[in-house]
């Protein structure tokens, strides 16, 4: 089965090490995420590409315990075989905290100030038979 | 020399679930009974600023209530829908531009947690299919951030909840008329970890209005007249965490409700030492904790013995959503705001009942919060 990402442009794939892709300002180097043109740092017009770093420690977190509403959620929302997902932001050392899906949903499992590693994780399959995949940050083992 | 604004009339339609009628009926229903409250018609109204996010145009309602020809502007403006139409209001009256108006919000949302329109939001479809387009989460995430920080409990949460449930069975207006303990509260679903079921309020409905007059004016419609001493709608600013973020700057900024809070309080010339009352927005419990802080009447932190102790009830030293919030109303966007300004201006004349806090409070205060990152805040007093 093909793999195809839920969006192009808001990470490297396929790769061997995906990371997203941000913007960084040209006149206060303030990162941003997703890639945006115009800085709400320093109201700075010009900003430029960057692949943010692929590893951070948690800032905070919760569990998606119910089926989000789909549209626009692409992902399983039968009531039966639903499983909860953690969500939480990434603090990316110099640049920025990243909110994401977490592979880890046990409450217990999942600490402020842990370290974490970005990862692509499947999401849904497509009408054309392609698993769909997004990003998540995983617990560094 | 600007005029001072005062508050004539009130009116409100049941919040809750009301089959058969439209959010447009629950806000005309809402303005006949601010007119009546107030001995007036709807041909004495000079002017109206109206909105609702799921329940149509609001100045459509001319068609329901009289084509009387008045200024009737729509108001879209998020969770701050409301406030920001009693803003307009409030200015239009200080400018001197008219010397009698109202402000009205009332909305009709469907079932379940709100579904984002991600586009409108301004974000990629690839956001809303990964499953993060949820404001349930954020909630979740920055009270597990403050708890973390400041020590706030699980059961704290869970007795905000309960408190609000018994404000609600107080209020005849309220949706969840039912007490719930602070064990059930903590047992029910857990929904967004820290948070569970009854820890969240429900989209729901109704409808809210207020008629506004110069204050030198208002003997004429009610004997007791209530002033609005500050109106403020405030915008997030640079590294604030706010709801439906795919990123957040590594720098702190404490948000759009210490920024309103601080203004609302200058312009009053109050600060919250002087405020007897208020009704802060609780989305879920944890707002209620961290907005009793951002609004500037604790530290961060001291909610946790001041819940615990009880002060936040009707009874308490500094009564917290006497009506029992949105987490015992309902949050029907347009008519939240409204509906917090509708119950101090109860509380101040002395009319919410069993629910009436005691000892005659003076000054009462508002404060409404939501996406994509706005806060509302109002004081009025006597
Ligand atoms: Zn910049």
């Amino acid at each position: 089965m093909a793999q195809v990402p839920v969006t192009e442009g808001v990470f490297t794939w396929p790769s061997e090490s995906p990371q997203l892709i941000g913007s960084r300002c040209v006149t206060c180097g303030n990162h941003m995420f997703p890639v945006q043109q115009g800085c709400p740092k320093c109201t700075g017009a010009e900003t430029e590409e960057v692949l943010l770093g692929r590893r951070g420690t948690l800032w905070t977190w919760t569990v998606q315990g119910f089926p989000p509403k789909a549209p626009p959620y692409a992902g399983d929302v039968d009531p039966k075989t639903f499983k909860a997902f953690g969500v939480g932001y990434v603090e990316l050392p110099g640049q920025l905290k990243i909110e994401s899906r977490l592979t880890e949903a046990d409450p217990e499992k999942l600490k402020i100030g842990m370290e974490m590693e970005m990862v692509i994780v499947p999401l849904s399959t497509d009408a054309n038979g392609n698993e769909v995949v997004t990003f998540a940050f995983a617990p560094v083992a | 020399m600007t005029t001072e604004v005062a508050i004539v009339g009130i009116g409100m339609h049941e919040f809750g679930r009301t089959e058969g009628v439209s959010g447009m009926d629950q806000g005309v229903i809402a303005v006949r009974r601010a007119c009546a409250d107030a001995g007036v018609s709807w041909e004495d109204m000079q002017f109206a600023f109206g909105g609702s996010m799921a329940a149509g145009a609001a100045d459509t309602m001319v068609s329901l209530l009289g084509l009387t020809g008045l200024q009737f502007i729509n108001v879209a403006n998020g969770c701050a829908t409301g406030g920001s139409a009693l803003f307009s209001a409030y200015n239009t009256i200080r400018s001197g531009v008219f010397d009698l108006g109202i402000a009205v919000g009332f909305d009709k949302h469907e079932r379940g947690a709100f579904r984002v329109n991600t586009k409108g939001s301004g974000l990629g479809d690839w956001y809303g299919a990964s499953g993060l387009a949820l404001t349930t989460q954020f909630f979740g995430m920055k009270i597990n951030r403050y708890m973390h920080e400041y020590g706030i409990s699980q059961s704290t949460l869970a007795k905000v909840s309960e408190k609000a449930f018994r404000n609600g069975a107080m209020n005849p207006m309220a949706w969840r008329r039912k007490p719930i303990s602070e064990e059930e509260v903590l047992n029910s679903a857990m929904l967004s970890y820290p948070l569970t079921q009854y820890m969240f309020c429900s989209p729901g409905e109704g409808g809210v209005a207020l008629i506004l007059a110069r204050a030198d004016k208002a003997h004429l419609y009610t004997d007791k007249p209530i002033f609005l001493k500050a109106a403020v709608v405030r915008s997030r600013r640079f590294g604030s965490f706010e709801v439906l973020a795919p990123s957040i700057a590594l720098e702190h900024n404490a948000g759009p409700t210490v920024d309103a809070s601080k203004a609302a309080f200058e312009m009053a010339g109050m600060g919250p030492k002087d405020m007897d009352l208020a009704q802060l927005q609780d989305t879920e419990s944890g707002a209620e904790v961290m907005h009793m802080a951002e609004n500037g009447f604790c530290e961060h932190g001291e909610q946790e013995f001041m819940i615990q102790a009880g002060e936040t009830e009707i009874g308490g030293k500094f009564p917290v959503n006497t009506d029992g919030g949105c987490l015992a109303n309902g949050e029907p966007i347009g008519a939240s705001g409204l509906r917090q300004v509708y119950e101090n201006v109860l509380q101040l004349r002395g009319q919410a009942g069993a629910r009436q806090v005691p000892n005659d409070p003076k000054t009462a205060y508002t404060h409404v919060y939501g996406a994509p990152g706005i806060s509302g805040v109002t004081i009025l007093s006597r």
